[in-house]
């Protein structure tokens, strides 16, 4: 075989992690390097070094060890079918590459996938000492972040949890039904079962309150997953209710949501149009709602048509404009749990709303200040000099909350 | 025009304001009264007061403030704003009469102090992403240098990030105003540089664009987000910046290439693999269930029913084969879906306790569910225990039916009413038929207790001790049924 540059096998291996959406550097534990020497410190919330053009934040070198991969996954660039190019990092390789970015202050850690090859464990092992070699050869204290390969070794597990900072296991595609027809080789129980081992293993390390046995960490910042939206027909209230059951059973951080991109060298079982950017800037909306905003999925989902999110308005207003009985609020009386249902209104707006409150009656203009724009929240509130009237009611409301898509500015 | 004029010596030196601010506010000078200028601050020669001298700073406190006030006036001294000195004298000032002011954050002023602190958080934020270190070539071993432009006066209350995560390398970070050294020992500040004074590249650079470049999604384009995280102003001192004009000039094309791109004929590392799998897939067994151990397998990948969807895996039952005893419960709880094993949450607690009380061995006895994937309501962090239905248990009930052919128990405990009606094929209630054992159709034993999560549930102490000292005392009844039945069949058995 030809061998590859550094700087191609970079170009191939980051390319093929880009899929990824996960680039999360946020709410591990607190440490330094100030005892040690060495470098590396973790402060509790991410830094996102860089953004590319596409948005998204850049916090982590996010690369695959290799993208040779024995899976043939049928949405997946680097599935054994296609006729991509091909690449592998040495273990050194990585460890190199991470530390010299790192002190140049590129990046907050590593993130490290990788395609499946030979066998599972055998490609969870060389992961596994990436990591290893990080933090114990060069004392490196900043973030880690491991894909886990379902099915590998329990102990391989724990090794990886000893050293990452966050592990991840992708649910792939919504349902099992879809998995199975565009994933043959994955098994859904398999995915989910090293979930719940994640769990398991991130419970048995979190200590009793008042034990004196410090039990050694396990992954302090938690597991992720991330779906796949718009490869197969699934709804939206399948794939809410799917996350909310990943929540409720393996304690995930967070669900991402990746809509999916046309690849090159594509199957032709694909779609052949991605879905809109929309629809998953409307799920991670819905997923927020769920999470942070006391919103059931049955609620949420209620605010649509036809089991899909509106894509026009946000979720909270699509449910606000469907419940205009149960407005206007009184920013002066309502409790916590209602002012979360105003649209337009965050969990910090409401926090701060409630922290005033209390020393004042708050006028319209209070409100404005508060939650710095109001035209979203006017009509479904009341303030000391302020009623909507018959604002709520208008037909026209919908239209008028309706923000015209942004037009892309020449550069 | 205010009367007085106090002219600070440092820009962002909150120890110094305070000093000053202390003294002024003993002598109960108002803030209307008086004018702060910073080292920065362009004279104001036509409508200055004359320079009164400056106070002498008051190492002790004055009056009050709440600790959130300090936290923001650390950070908002930072700011470039001339007027910042006498917003927050004007601040304290008004918290001496009003200690809830800072709750109020409609005011105008506290409006300031907050966008103010906020802005320079913000600065100091960005501060640690987009410094970018280059190596100084040298004989001395490693040793990296960074210009940065920030917006405020930032240097001192960011500089010990960098200590903290770079303590090991020796560094310096020059500003327009300041800069900061690290020598793996001591931070030392000096006078303001400018960008010559820092390496004008770095080796690692070319690398680091060739990684902007591919992580980037040309299908995914969204300029105006990179733009208000990663405003335009820091650009100049990025070298992955030169990227970004024509990677999105180029996005459409790349975009378009990548559908373009049809499918093609698979590579023949491909084709080998695959035909190693086939020819694998051929050698293995057919499908037929022969053993208690193919009946496991096969369940693993259930779908009779929807409840595999969310569950996490098939939770099959655990014991011997030739088990006297079969105990069956309603289904997997949260633990027991976690782990893929039976009876191993908190019901499962009270069922190994309760085992032990009533001289059961729980390796000699085979132990399973009606039905086998957890069924549960989603809430918040936490999944609840959702009974089955009539559907749920008719589906499971084959693998039950494996179960017993190949474990063949001499008798089996129902445990609760969902197993009880999986068994009986009706539904029952547990007071009609519990505690007094019934054959089945095959002329197996059932007998019926409760399940053990009904004692868990049980508020009342004393009525949850006494319907648990029943169980205890059902399960002996079993127990001792069972060996009764294993006596008479080992003396058929002898005779035949």
């Amino acid at each position: 075989m030809v061998q590859l540059s550094l700087s191609r096998k970079l170009a191939v291996l980051s390319d093929a992690a880009k899929y990824d959406a996960s680039c999360a550097s946020s709410g591990t534990t607190k440490r330094n390097s100030l005892g040690t020497g060495g470098i590396g410190s973790t402060e509790g919330s991410g830094i996102c070094h860089s953004y590319a053009p596409d948005g998204r934040c850049i916090s982590l070198l996010k690369i695959l060890l290799t993208n040779f991969c024995i899976y043939d996954c049928v949405y997946c660039v680097n599935r054994s079918s296609s006729n991509v190019e091909r690449a592998r990092f040495s273990v050194d390789e990585v460890v190199k590459l991470t530390l010299d970015f790192y002190k140049r202050n590129y990046i907050e850690g590593l993130f490290l996938s990788s395609g499946i090859i030979r066998s599972p464990d055998y490609t969870m092992e060389a992961l596994v000492r990436v990591a290893q070699r990080l933090r114990e050869v060069h004392g490196f204290a900043g973030y880690i972040h491991l894909k886990v390969i379902p099915n590998a070794d329990p102990l391989l597990l724990a090794e990886a949890g000893r050293h990452a900072d966050r592990l991840s296991t992708n649910i792939e595609l919504p349902t099992d039904i879809s998995l199975a027809s565009l994933a043959p080789e994955k098994r859904p129980a398999e995915i989910r079962s090293a979930m719940a081992n994640i769990r398991l293993n991130g419970e048995a390390a979190t200590p009793e309150p008042k034990a004196r046995h410090r039990p050694k960490k396990f992954a302090p910042a938690g597991q992720s997953t991330q779906m796949i939206v718009g490869a197969d027909p699934t709804d939206d209230a399948a794939i809410l209710k799917r996350s909310a059951g990943l929540y409720s059973g393996y304690g995930l951080k967070r669900v991402y949501y990746s809509a999916f991109s046309p690849i090159p060298d594509s199957s032709a079982r694909l779609p052949l149009q991605p879905p809109p950017l929309m629809r998953e800037h409307r799920l991670y909306q819905a997923d927020w709602l769920m999470r942070f905003y006391g919103f059931g999925v049955d609620e949420i989902v209620a605010g649509g048509e036809g089991g899909h999110l509106d894509l026009a308005v946000d979720p909270k207003l699509a449910w606000a404009l469907k419940h205009r009985q149960d407005f206007p609020l009184d920013v002066n009386r309502a409790p916590r749990e209602m002012l979360l249902r105003v649209p337009g209104f965050g969990t910090r707006t409401v926090d701060r709303l409630l922290s005033t409150r209390r020393h004042h009656r708050l006028r319209l203009a209070d409100v404005a200040r508060i939650a710095g724009s109001i035209e979203k929240a006017r009509p479904f509130i009341l303030a000391a000099d302020w009623s909507p009237g018959g604002m709520i009611d208008e037909t026209k409301l919908r239209g008028r909350l309706v923000v015209q898509p942004e037009q892309l500015a020449l550069f | 025009m205010a009367g007085r004029r106090i002219t600070l010596a440092s820009r962002n030196d909150f120890a110094e304001w305070r000093g000053v601010a202390r003294s002024l506010l003993a002598e109960g000078v108002r803030p209307e009264d008086l004018s702060w200028t910073g080292p920065d601050d362009t004279e104001d020669l036509f409508g200055a007061p004359a320079e009164a001298p400056l106070p002498s700073r008051a190492d002790r406190p004055v009056g009050r403030v709440p600790q959130k006030f300090i936290g923001l006036a650390e950070a908002a001294i930072c700011h470039v704003d001339p007027e910042r000195f006498a917003l927050l004298y004007r601040l304290l000032w008004r918290l001496q009469k009003d200690a809830s002011l800072l709750s109020i954050l409609s005011d105008p002023d506290v409006q300031k102090l907050e966008r103010r602190a906020s802005a320079v958080r913000r600065d100091s934020h960005k501060m640690t992403a987009f410094v970018r270190f280059r190596e100084i070539v040298s004989a001395e071993g490693e040793r990296f240098a960074a210009w940065f432009e920030p917006d405020h006066f930032i240097l001192e209350r960011t500089a010990p990030f960098f200590v903290r995560r770079f303590s090991g390398m020796v560094w310096a970070i020059v500003t327009p105003y300041a800069s900061a050294f690290w020598d793996r020992q001591d931070l030392i500040f000096g006078p303001g540089g400018n960008k010559a004074d820092v390496p004008s590249e770095d080796a690692m650079e070319d690398a680091w664009r060739t990684y902007f470049a591919s992580i980037f999604n040309p299908a995914r384009l969204k300029v105006s987000m990179m733009k208000s995280e990663m405003p335009v102003k820091y650009w100049r001192n990025l070298p992955e910046a030169e990227l970004i004009a024509p990677l999105i000039r180029g996005a459409r094309e790349a975009e378009s290439a990548m559908i373009e791109k049809a499918s093609s004929q698979p590579p023949s590392r491909h084709l080998r693999h695959r035909a190693r799998e086939d020819a694998l897939v051929s050698e293995a067994a057919p499908a037929d269930m022969l053993s208690l151990a193919d009946a496991r397998a096969a369940a693993s990948g259930c779908t009779r029913c929807p409840l595999y969807e969310h569950a996490t895996q098939t939770v099959f039952g655990e014991g011997p084969e030739g088990a006297d005893i079969m105990f069956v419960g309603e289904q997997p709880g949260d633990q027991e879906d976690l782990e893929g094993r039976p009876f191993v949450g908190p019901a499962g607690q009270v069922f190994d306790a309760a085992l032990a009380e009533a001289r059961i061995d729980r390796a000699r006895v085979y132990v399973t569910n009606a039905v086998k994937h957890f069924k549960f309501e989603p809430r918040g962090k936490r999944r609840l225990h959702k009974r089955p239905d009539g559907g749920e248990i008719a589906a499971c009930r084959f693998w039950l039916g494996l179960e017993r052919a190949f474990v063949r128990p001499r008798m089996i405990v129902a445990l609760g009413a969902t197993a009880a009606h999986s068994l009986l094929g009706r539904a029952v209630t547990i007071g009609s038929v519990r505690g007094v054992a019934q054959p089945l159709e095959d002329g197996t034993l059932l007998f019926v207790t409760v399940h053990p999560s009904y004692i868990l549930r049980i508020r009342d102490r004393d009525a949850a001790i006494a319907e648990r000292a029943r169980f205890v005392a059902e399960l002996t009844e079993a127990g001792r049924i069972a060996t009764t039945l294993g006596i008479g069949h080992e003396r058929a058995e002898r005779h035949a």
